[in-house]
């Protein structure tokens, strides 16, 4: 895998916003075919780190490279799907048509019907198994089948990295394991290379190849056994931190009181990484 | 019944009509669907400034409606509109400073020039009493819109989905928003001079709102808002003209009707749109228990 060359390349990104420094010298590779997820609590640069990569913020320093161009010349080779989009239950808009807009919703002109048009959209709703509600309006939909909607939206264009911002948030346990089992698939039928956000990384230790784990705007980035190690979580956090091992699940926890200052406490307590 | 449409003020208020009619209800579900309908709503109140001014003088009304609307909708777009509560306060506060005008020119054309009823036909609309001079503008600037909003069709509904969307692929939404707010200004025009700046709002947002509750994609919307929209302008015309028998004599205005009819609609659609739900829905799990073996 590693003789291919990487189709997203971050290299020292450092971003500030409004004067404050939100991501440290992040860097990491990730190859095609591969599952990598990028995992941290809330407020810890995901977002920003995510809204870089699509060109969408400029970076302070550090280069972001997509298919060995910059960001923002290979958007065409990213599909996106944000965190939550609020669609009102009154929205006349099908699924169908959605993920249609995908394809050409910067096109000027009316959208006329087109086979070929249909056809890639069918593919694209097939791949996310949405063809049963294809023809429903995206505001009736559960969250996870919008969620699925909105997957097909990024897919249609067959974009090589597919970048998912917190997919699991909001979503039942049922739903959460189907979008795994979901991206998985895209990976091995579509050779996507999948980039996703969580703040807990247990529902993706399955699929996932890679983790960028990050802890007030700096990374610690390798496979799972690299990076959820208790000298190396420490050194991120600043404070030393336990590695828990359960049923194949991971726990991280803050070590006890004494041996750590109790306001970096509460700033970990309740989060399940 | 149809002898009425043999009265040449008749005609033109069909034509003109039907321009406001259409033109508010293609924008009018863009405008519902980007969840913009205050500023819909703010435009047309600001115009009313334009149109006062247009009797002082002396151009066209339409000019003065489309030119005032247009110089609120950049007031809108300047002043800020990131966040929905910054826009919300943008238009609050240019809706203001519109209407303030408004109150000026008014009393102008009162006290300065010998224009009688100015007010009621700026804020409500006299559309039997349009000058045939103003068909042809009200047509082209129909046609502008159409033309306009045809081409960035596509653009404009993925903006209306989500910004971030739209930004992606490569469409900027700040562009689009500018876009909108001057095609809006176009429509807003032909329908404060049909019905007048303050209920030009009913047509804008009121067969938009109910077609989108029955329509399942934005072609359908748009088509069903037309149809709406034109029924009750036609109708409306109709019904003031037809009531001047009614009231021995005083007919009542075109407007009053026009607006009664869209309100009526839209709850028509309210009922209409529950019902279809419930029936989908029963619909599909009767669907269901067939094809269960």
């Amino acid at each position: 895998m590693t003789n291919q060359s990487p189709i997203l390349a971050v290299a020292d990104l450092s971003v500030d916003l409004g004067g404050r420094s939100i991501l440290r010298d992040v860097s990491f590779d990730l190859y095609p075919g591969q599952l990598c997820a990028l995992i941290g609590e809330n407020g810890a640069g995901k977002t920003t780190l995510l809204r870089t990569l699509l060109g969408l913020i400029t970076q302070r320093a550090g280069t972001v490279l997509i298919g060995a161009a910059p960001a923002r010349e290979h958007r065409e080779l990213v599909g996106y799907v944000p965190q939550k989009i609020n669609f009102d239950p009154d929205l006349p808009l099908r699924t169908r048509d959605l993920v249609r807009l995908g394809l050409d919703g910067q096109r000027l002109g009316l959208p006329f019907f087109n086979g070929r048009t249909r056809h890639v959209v069918d593919q694209a709703l097939q791949a996310v198994g949405a063809e049963d509600f294809a023809d429903q309006r995206v505001g009736e939909l559960s969250g996870g089948q919008q969620q699925r909607a909105v997957i097909a939206h990024a897919l249609v264009r067959k974009p090589r990295l597919l970048i998912l911002d917190e997919p699991l948030a909001n979503l039942d346990f049922g739903s959460a394991n189907a979008l795994v089992d979901l991206l998985g698939r895209l990976i091995v039928q579509q050779q996507m290379t999948v980039l996703v956000t969580a703040h807990d990384m247990n529902p993706l230790i399955p699929v996932m190849d890679r983790l960028v784990y990050l802890v007030d705007g700096r990374a610690a980035t390798g496979t799972v056994a690299e990076v959820v190690q208790a000298e190396v979580l420490s050194k991120l956090y600043g404070y030393p931190v336990s590695v828990l091992h359960h049923g194949g699940r991971i726990l991280v926890l803050p070590d006890a009181p004494e041996n750590a200052d109790v306001a970096n406490m509460n700033r970990c307590a309740g989060h399940g990484v | 019944m149809f002898a009425f449409l043999s009265s040449q003020p008749v005609q033109t208020a069909l034509i003109v009509g039907s321009c406001a009619a259409l033109v508010s209800a293609l924008i009018g579900v863009f405008t519902v669907l980007r969840g913009n309908a205050f500023a819909g709503h703010a435009l047309a109140d600001v115009s009313s400034a334009g149109g006062a001014a247009s009797f002082l003088w002396g151009i066209s009304p339409l000019l003065g409606f489309l030119g005032m609307a247009w110089i609120a909708a950049f007031g809108m777009e300047f002043l800020g509109v990131r966040k929905a509560r910054e826009r919300d306060l943008a238009t609050g506060i240019v809706l203001g400073a519109g209407l303030g005008l408004s109150a000026l020119f008014l009393y102008l054309d009162v006290t300065t020039t010998s224009t009688t009823g100015a007010a009621v036909s700026v804020m409500f609309g006299s559309l039997f009493a349009i000058s045939q001079g103003l068909i042809w503008p009200a047509i082209l600037a129909v046609l502008a819109v159409f033309l306009l909003v045809g081409l960035f069709y596509r653009p404009l509904i993925l903006t209306a989905v989500d910004p971030d969307l739209a930004t992606l692929r490569g469409v900027s939404p700040r562009w689009m928003g500018l876009l909108q707010l001057l095609v809006l200004g176009l429509a807003v025009a032909v329908c404060a001079l049909a019905i007048g700046a303050v209920l030009a709002t009913a047509l804008l947002i009121g067969p938009a709102g109910a077609a989108i509750r029955l329509s399942r994609r934005p072609a359908q919307a748009i088509f069903w808002a037309m149809m709406i929209a034109l029924t009750a302008v036609w109708s409306g015309i109709w019904m003031a003209y037809e009531s001047y028998y009614w009231f021995s004599g005083n007919a009542w205005p075109v407007s009053f009707f026009v607006v009664v009819l869209i309100f009526l609609f839209y709850l028509l659609a309210m009922f209409g749109s529950s019902w279809q739900h419930k029936y989908r829905r029963r619909g599909i799990t009767s669907l269901r228990r067939l094809q269960e073996p």
